[in-house]
């Protein structure tokens, strides 16, 4: 006789039904009990664009370039979250910072063109971790959709964080904005 | 003229249970979403208006304007009279129904009831057998195998569940010993006690099993169970045309509902009847009560239609068979003897005397 190689081996028993389970009607009112209790009870799905579910602190959602205190830009474009990347999703250009640009760029260098795809991207991570600037973060938002493939190459516009009011940054970026508009 | 009168109550009724009717079944497809969502922790459709109250005018808007396909293999003819059958069968069967009492109006009094034939129950189950047609004519006709096989399962199994249906009816024919719906409801007035379904426990229980076959709602629903027969006998149907049957389907349930309310549940009689018409002296607002209990009882029926949808799985084919020639009927024909024995002892007919 086969010997079982696992303590988890069951023999399953075929009884004869008696006549109170031969009824089934017993058995169905046991179960519409059961599904009338899920009837009162608090949905387990929310209205997803009006509600949204709080997410954990490090979920990793769209990316975002971070600014220091006074607003500067903290990316110096070294290229490690570009060489960290497995999908390699992540391109950069480096530029040199010009005199009277400090309060837009921390370093020397910045990155004048910063650009990933999020179609590539798979959200690991990596990018983060890699960054020796802490200027790359992986943050909350998360639903993208769009109808065609070029508007998931995410530039500088969107990835970089707005700046806050009262920086000298935020002067700037608002002065440029409206020369755009104008 | 005078017939001209006395038949106008009656259209009117008609026209407003048509309304009624369709409202109803509108609506019972928006219900039947939300029960199943609120069964399974959903919140269920809250887009089209205020908690979603407008999908269902969505999806009329949907069923009419998506493309209307005709198979070129299919039969033209009894392709349009399937659906054609189903729908004016289930609107057929509501008129003998008696949806309240008696009401006074310009001096005249009348039953809140279309017609009330002296054969009701008869009346509905010829309207009901005919239906089946609708499903047959339109499985065959798709010339379709899986319409087909539909088709067939759904004749079969409304055939075989027919029977104890009758069989079950009976038994309570025998003791109200009239056909009339009117009287039948009549007969059960006067508090929760009177009600048939606590005189016929066996025969409201059978009969609520054959109602779910009659009405192809699961866990009967081998007619269009889509796991094993795609859509069933509707696969090859389109547009409005597969929109009939569905809301076929949906005025069955309702008319079912009426149909167990008025035979089983008291029908328009609710307890604290005579208080009321003892306290207001007014027949009329007695009979407004009336319809408002009635429909509670039947939107309970549907809404029961649909706590069991969600609940029981669907029966494979020959349990369906087997529970249906080797319960229910055996089941249905004892209790028919069990209640020959007591009516004859009740009128003392037994033992000669």
């Amino acid at each position: 006789m086969q010997t079982s190689f696992t303590n988890r081996k069951q023999v399953l028993e075929q009884k004869e039904m008696n006549i109170w389970e031969r009824m089934y009607l017993p058995a169905i009112v046991k179960g519409m009990a059961i599904t009338i209790s899920h009837f009162f009870r608090k949905p387990a799905t929310i209205r997803y664009p009006e509600q949204k579910r709080t997410v954990s602190e490090a979920y990793r959602g769209l990316h975002i370039l971070k600014r220091d205190e006074i607003g500067a830009e903290r990316c110096t474009a070294c290229g490690l979250c570009a060489l960290a990347c497995p999908a390699e999703a992540i391109t950069m250009e480096a530029a040199e910072r010009k005199p009277g640009e400090e309060s837009l760029y921390r370093e020397e260098k910045y990155a004048s063109k910063y650009e990933i795809n999020m179609l590539r991207c798979i959200f690991c991570g990596f990018c983060e971790e890699a960054c020796p600037k802490a200027a790359i973060f992986l943050e909350e938002d998360f639903a993208v959709a769009n109808y065609s493939r070029d508007t998931f190459i995410y530039g500088k516009d969107k990835l970089v964080e707005k700046p806050k009011q009262g920086t000298k940054a935020f002067d700037i970026v608002k002065v440029g904005r409206q020369r755009e508009l104008n | 003229m005078e017939t001209l009168i006395n038949f106008l109550p009656s259209i009117i009724i008609i026209v407003i249970m048509f309304g009624v009717t369709l409202l109803i079944a509108l609506y019972s497809t928006y219900g039947e979403r939300k029960v199943a969502a609120f069964l399974q922790d959903r919140i269920g459709p809250n887009r089209a208006g205020p908690w979603g109250l407008l999908q269902p005018f969505a999806d009329g808007v949907k069923m009419f304007t998506k493309e209307e396909i005709i198979p070129a293999s299919a039969n033209k003819f009894l392709f349009i009279l399937g659906p054609s059958i189903a729908m004016i069968c289930c609107l057929m069967t509501g008129v003998v129904l008696p949806w309240g009492g008696e009401l006074t109006l310009f001096g005249r009094t009348f039953y809140l009831q279309a017609v009330d034939l002296s054969i009701g129950i008869l009346y509905v189950f010829a309207v009901v057998s005919v239906s089946v047609y609708g499903i047959m004519i339109g499985g065959w006709a798709s010339n379709n195998k899986w319409s087909l096989m539909g088709a067939i399962r759904g004749s079969s199994q409304i055939i075989s569940y027919e029977l104890s249906m009758g069989l079950s009816i009976v038994a309570l024919v025998l003791m109200t010993g009239t056909l009339s719906f009117r009287e039948i409801v009549n007969q059960q007035h006067g508090g929760i006690l009177h009600w048939n379904f606590l005189m016929q426990p066996l025969s409201f229980l059978i009969f609520l099993i054959c109602a779910f076959a009659e009405c192809n709602r699961s866990p009967f629903d081998l007619p269009e169970c889509e796991t094993e027969l795609v859509g069933g006998f509707h696969t090859e149907y389109s547009s409005m045309k597969l929109g009939f049957y569905l809301f076929s389907e949906y005025i069955n349930m309702f008319i079912s509902s009426a149909v167990i309310s008025a035979l089983f549940f008291g029908g328009f009689n609710f307890p604290g009847m005579d208080w009321l018409l003892e306290t207001t002296h007014s027949q009329n607002i007695v009979t407004l009560v009336g319809v408002g209990a009635y429909f509670l009882k039947i939107f309970f029926f549907i809404f029961f239609f649909m706590w069991v949808r969600w609940t029981i799985p669907r029966f494979r084919y020959d349990q369906l068979m087997n529970l249906g020639w080797k319960s229910l009927i055996p089941l249905a024909l004892f209790n028919l003897a069990a209640m020959a024995v007591i009516e004859m002892v009740k009128h003392q007919h037994l033992f000669g005397f």
